[in-house]
């Protein structure tokens, strides 16, 4: 029970389905802050008390337990990591793999109880042989199955998501409202629930100390300098300050952000286009296909809150020093990657950024991108 | 029912204070009044007063009420350092309450004290030998030496005695933090006095009186600067309208440790039983704090169970019923790792093992029974959750 109104309206659905309920409020932060603030809505004092509020009004024990530990070694620090290796890292998503559905799941196995259940709108089915599968909220507005999209056969066998079927935001409102919730009218929470005031850019870089160095055009070109490479994402247009326009005086974009070297490659928005992306890391969530070493079709989804896209996905075998070697599957021990190539281009694909492979509404897996394919160029990009 | 084994934390109010102080709330009348109610009123408060001060074993004049333990013990403290200036420096034992440390380490930060931690060694107990050599050091500078009568976590006794013979030998006043020992030894002001006490802060909440109200007895002899201004009540030490209701429940609290001996004897047979039923069922367990009958808290028994969480045994326990403590700080509802355990120089895994289990005048064999009975299933799931949330990458 983070302290928001999805939480609080799931654990009174679970009461009321008769199980037994105990509200579990986790500590991720070793010193949190006293009151909420702006965007944020959990990890305060106050969210904390809000929480047990709630869980007094359902009428069920609430516990505070401290997971800040494990959070800043697997979520923040593995967040500065990724962005220092110039990756795009969704840190919700490492929260949901290592700690919500890992080490509370598992503390929570250990303790007795069967199930950890969350305000999640994401929809658990299970099939004719009692497997389970993740599929998309009835509210795709507020779908965030996305954001499920790591977890595994096992841990979907211990997780339960009762607004999935929920037609809309407004009606959990309505129902919190209802049951006289004081988090009836709470701000969702947006950003990145450790960084207190949403800077993420100023966040960082005060973790990983920028460093001037060039940017380039695709050709090796020197066009200008920045002020660290890590500060800035594939896709992005502005702050890139090159004195001198583009032949064709087109606007130019960043196409690459390289750490090793601290360089910045930027061309037209046409090479932002990629084509194929790849991972070396990915889950199936629930049953495994039987044979994902033959192309079959799917939808791909690049970020929580993009459209999914047709795609055609296949594991292909990785081969050592292939041009598919990267820096994050050399050394990893892969031995295969998938590959996903969507039916048109996709734009805003970063390494480091997860794809979550659809089968309908079905979540089937998903993988972290190490690379991408640009559709105008043959080059290949790897962090 | 729940078993309540946590009267450490707060023991149940006496039905005959409750009914004292409902009563009390019921008379109008300011102390501080001239008219006739207000004579009653203050009749009510100095005759509370009185009964306060027999059970520490001071002059009625030497009680000075507070909101509570908290508060007497940064008047001591706070009061004691600034009557003392310009002397900086603030001797104080490592595994006090946070109520003496967050006060210490304040004085630190904007007072320009001098904090000096004592070291205290496996059983909890104040090294004698580091507290006369700190003082040693320049004497002459010193403010203060606060310390603990008994260890809120682990129970252990000081010597208070002994600590206020080394400061009186060069008139350093000594603050006693008896919150937890009151109520379950005796205490006698007028000899601690005499041996170069200065102050010694009590709460009524520990002893069966309400929550809201505390004392510090406060020696004829010593001077301390208020923390509070107004009306200039009890000797200006004070300021504040005095709580008349309050100070009568806390003094028919006070009235009832008569029976203390008797009390005690019963309080550490039970104990006994839970110490022995404990180490018998989880045979891994250690007893922390000093394991003589004669230097420790007869209601208080703390355990580290290694390879658990102590969280995670407090939760297990509490679904089944029976309500105990880690003993240590809570922030936000995260318990620390016990800072005590760490003072006695414990590992931070058995620090964070720690449960505080404290038997009070509602317990019976029956409630100590339950939780043995209880303890054997919690301590294998315990076990079994580990400290994996303390590890990455399980």
């Amino acid at each position: 029970m983070s302290g928001g109104v999805d939480s609080a309206v799931a654990a009174a659905r679970m009461v009321e389905a008769g199980h037994e309920v105990v509200g579990v409020h986790l500590a991720l932060s070793r010193m949190p802050g006293t009151l909420r603030t702006g965007s944020r809505g959990c990890c305060t004092v106050e969210d904390s008390m809000d929480a047990q509020r709630a869980a007094n009004i359902i009428g069920i024990p609430y516990y505070v337990w401290d997971f800040s530990e494990r959070f800043k070694l697997d979520v923040v620090d593995d967040f500065i990591a990724e962005y220092a290796a110039g990756r795009t890292p969704n840190p919700c998503m490492r929260c949901n793999e290592r700690i919500k559905f890992a080490a509370l799941l598992e503390k929570a196995l250990d303790l007795g109880f069967d199930a950890v259940a969350t305000g999640h709108y994401a929809t658990i089915v299970t099939d004719a042989d009692g497997n389970r599968e993740l599929h998309r909220a009835s509210a795709w507005a507020k779908d965030q199955s996305y954001v499920l999209g790591v977890l595994t056969q096992d841990q979907l066998a211990h997780s339960m998501f009762p607004l999935g079927a929920t037609p809309s935001k407004a009606e959990v409102r309505a129902e919190a409202a209802a049951r006289g919730f004081s988090v009836a009218n709470k701000p969702d929470s947006y950003d990145i629930c450790f960084i207190p005031d949403g800077d993420t850019r100023g966040w960082l870089a005060e973790r990983v100390p920028p460093a001037t160095g060039d940017i380039l055009d695709r050709d090796g070109n020197t066009l200008g300098t920045h002020d660290g490479a890590a500060a800035f994402t594939v896709g992005q247009r502005k702050g890139l300050q090159i004195g001198t326009p583009a032949a064709d005086g087109k606007p130019r974009f960043v196409l690459e952000v390289r750490p090793i070297s601290n360089t910045v490659i930027v061309g037209p928005k046409e090479a932002l286009a990629i084509k194929k992306i790849a991972g070396t890391k990915f889950t199936w969530c629930g049953v495994a296909p039987a044979h994902p070493e033959i192309a079959f079709d799917c939808d791909v989804q690049i970020r929580a809150h993009a459209d999914p896209v047709p795609a055609v996905a296949q594991v292909v075998p990785l081969k050592a020093g292939s041009s598919a070697e990267t820096s994050a599957s050399r050394g990893s021990g892969a031995t295969t990657e998938l590959v996903i190539i969507p039916a048109e281009p996709l734009t805003g694909v970063a390494p480091g950024q997860t794809a979550v492979v659809y089968l309908g509404t079905r979540v089937l897996g998903q993988c972290t991108i190490d690379r991408t394919v640009s559709a105008v160029s043959a080059v290949a990009v790897d962090a | 029912m729940a078993i309540y084994l946590d009267h450490a934390a707060t023991t149940p109010m006496l039905p005959e204070a409750i009914d004292a102080y409902v009563r009390a709330m019921g008379v109008v009348g300011n102390p501080a009044s001239v008219h006739s109610q207000g004579q009653n009123a203050k009749r009510m408060l100095e005759e509370a007063r009185e009964q306060v001060a027999a059970s520490l074993g001071c002059d009625p004049i030497e009680v000075v009420f507070t909101g509570g333990g908290t508060e007497a013990i940064n008047l001591g403290i706070k009061g004691l350092f600034w009557a003392r200036q310009p002397r900086t420096r603030i001797l104080v034992p490592g595994g006090e309450h946070h109520a003496t440390m967050d006060t210490v380490e304040w004085l630190d930060r904007h007072e320009g004290a001098v904090v000096e931690w004592l070291p205290l060694d496996a059983v909890g107990r104040i090294d004698l030998a580091a507290v006369a050599q700190s003082i040693a050091a320049n004497p002459d500078d010193i403010a203060l030496i606060t310390c603990l009568s008994a260890n809120n976590e682990v129970g252990t006794l000081q010597p208070v005695a002994e600590v206020a013979a080394l400061a009186a030998a060069h008139g350093i006043p000594v603050h006693v933090d008896a919150v937890a020992a009151y109520g379950h030894v005796p205490i006698d002001f007028h000899a601690l006095s005499q041996a170069g006490v200065a102050a010694l802060s009590v709460s009524a909440h520990k002893i069966g009186g309400p929550v809201g109200i505390g004392a510090l007895a406060l020696s004829r002899r010593a001077t301390v600067e208020p923390l509070l201004h107004g009306g200039g009540q009890q000797r200006q030490v004070r300021s504040g309208t005095q709580d008349v209701a309050a100070a009568v429940a806390f003094a028919v609290a006070a009235n009832a440790l008569h029976d203390l001996p008797a009390e005690n004897a019963r309080i550490s047979a039970l104990r006994e039983r839970l110490v022995v039923g404990v180490s018998s069922a989880v045979p891994s367990v250690v007893v922390n704090g000093d394991p003589d009958p004669q230097n420790h808290l007869p209601g208080t028994a703390h355990f580290s169970f290694p390879g658990c969480e102590g969280d995670s045994l407090l939760f297990l326990l509490d679904v089944a019923g029976i309500s105990v403590s880690t003993g240590s700080a809570c922030q936000a509802g995260v318990a620390e790792p016990s800072h005590v355990l760490r003072a006695m120089g414990r590992s931070e895994v058995e620090a964070r093992g720690a449960l505080r289990i404290t038997l009070g005048r509602t317990n019976t064999e029956a409630d100590v029974d339950a939780l043995l009975a209880a303890l054997p299933a919690a301590h294998v799931r315990a076990a079994r959750a580990g400290l994996a949330d303390r590890m990455p990458g399980r």
